[in-house]
């Protein structure tokens, strides 16, 4: 306990500078992930094929664990913040590109029929209609996708690329074990915290829905 | 003056034994409140989104005050025709004003004549502005929200309205109430309407004439009383002598 308030009060820069690397890390694999899975999900969901295919293949990306795919990535990209961000980011397409896949598939008929019984073009109809609907469960999706790139981004620390992990990994060196608590419950605390957010502006976004 | 003429319309779904439009000839005049009566896939629904372009023809013309419907643009036809269908469809993500002002909006009417717009329409559905304009249609019962779809229809001051089953899903007081409401309505505006629906009762209560249909063909398009003193065939005559009977049940206090 001595030890942990020792770090704070000697290290308190450091610590806020890994805490906020930590969270730009997170911010930028996630909004890269969405860049790629939503526009993807929305181009193949009427497509049987292309379902599959694509969820095929991020889903086998993502059996990869985070560190092997770190590893393979030295070589092409070398070390640093841009081979983390692209490993997070495989690790978060599948989430939202599923969700984005099934919102879009589970948009209720008689809306779309409204729709365009009433004079919207495809284009009218998709950014007034459907892709509000389809919100809630894409915004789910996005939400796992952060937790988990929260939680995995420990190992962007392992090529480099700062956050908190690299506590974690001193601690493991110097057998610290008050570093690994730090570490370990910042990453927790940053998670439940940023899980807890999302869900109340989810809250606020879709109180449309209760009567 | 001719609103609505179907010329030798023919559709066929696939998978279907029969056709859901069978060389389908009618044409109805301005002003008229046409209930189109027949039991599920009779060919009813397909009729009236010919006329909106909802389905297309395999062959035949549709013609909307003697222009033929496919050779326009269908969402600018359709901006032009009120629909209504049982799932009502109201979009939950907005507010009532916004789904009523949907088209307006598009159509880039200001903000001012919007809201005047949609409060002029909520009292001719009967619903309190004030009350209704920013609940969300979550908030509404199923009669309230039939109201406002209509109110939807209604907005742009359509020359020709289509109604499918639009109070199907709705209990059967309010389900009185909206029909009156729907006639009223109509009364005081003279607009065509197109209204779809299973129920004999509701046919003959608000149409000025009857479509009776049955495997994609129309039987008889007259006006009800017509209908009852001459039914066109054995089918029609079945039809009518089952809705009275069910009349008589309910009369005699019997049940059914």
């Amino acid at each position: 306990m001595k030890e942990i308030v020792e770090y704070f009060q000697t290290d308190w820069s450091e610590y806020i500078s890994l805490l906020l690397g930590h969270i730009g890390i997170s911010i930028a694999s996630v909004l890269l992930a969405m860049l790629v899975a939503i526009p993807l999900g929305v181009l193949i969901y009427r497509y049987a094929v292309g379902r599959i295919i694509a969820e095929r293949f991020f889903g086998l990306l993502r059996i990869v664990p985070s560190l092997a795919i770190l590893i393979i990535l030295i070589p092409i990209m070398g070390t640093g913040v841009k081979p983390s961000v692209i490993a997070l980011t495989i690790l978060a397409i599948p989430p939202i590109l599923m969700n984005t896949v099934q919102a879009f598939l589970g948009l209720p008929q008689p809306m779309l029929e409204a729709a365009k019984g009433m004079g919207m073009d495809t284009r009218q109809a998709f950014w007034k209609v459907k892709l509000p609907l389809a919100f809630p469960l894409m915004y789910a999706g996005i939400r796992t996708a952060v937790v988990e790139v929260i939680a995995s981004a420990i190992l962007a620390s392992y090529i480099g690329a700062g956050g908190l992990g690299d506590i974690i990994f001193t601690g493991l060196a110097l057998l610290r074990y008050s570093l690994l608590i730090i570490g370990g419950g910042s990453v927790a605390i940053l998670s439940l915290l940023t899980g807890y957010i999302l869900d109340q502006i989810y809250k606020y976004l879709t109180r449309y829905q209760r009567p | 003056m001719t609103a609505v003429e179907l010329k030798n319309v023919n559709k066929q779904f696939s998978g279907m034994g029969y056709k859901a439009l069978d060389n389908v000839n009618i044409s109805i005049k301005e002003g008229e409140f046409v209930t189109i009566l027949g039991s599920s896939g009779c060919g009813k629904t397909t009729l009236i989104k010919t006329v909106n372009r909802l389905y297309e023809p395999d062959s035949g013309e549709v013609f909307l005050f003697g222009k033929n419907v496919l050779e326009e643009d269908p969402v600018q036809l359709r901006r032009r025709i009120g629909y209504v269908i049982q799932q009502i469809g109201l979009f939950p993500h907005m507010t009532v004003r916004d789904n009523i002002a949907t088209i307006p909006k598009i159509l880039k009417w200001e903000k001012q004549k919007i809201d005047e717009e949609v409060n002029r329409i909520l009292k001719l559905v009967q619903l309190d502005p004030k009350e209704f304009r920013n609940r969300y249609p979550a908030q509404l019962s199923g009669g309230q929200q039939q109201r406002i779809g209509l109110a939807r229809a209604l907005i742009c001051d359509p020359k020709v309205m289509l109604l499918d089953e639009p109070f199907g899903a709705i209990d059967a007081i309010n389900r009185e109430k909206l029909q009156k409401e729907l006639k009223n309505i109509h009364s005081q505006s003279k607009k065509t309407y197109l209204f779809v629906t299973h129920d004999i009762q509701e046919a003959f209560r608000l149409g000025t004439k009857v479509v009776i249909m049955n495997q994609g063909r129309i039987l008889q398009y007259a006006t009800p009383e017509e209908i009852i003193e001459h039914p066109a065939d054995a089918f029609v005559e079945r039809l009518i002598h089952t809705s009275e009977t069910i009349k008589d049940y309910v009369e005699d206090g019997e049940g059914i």
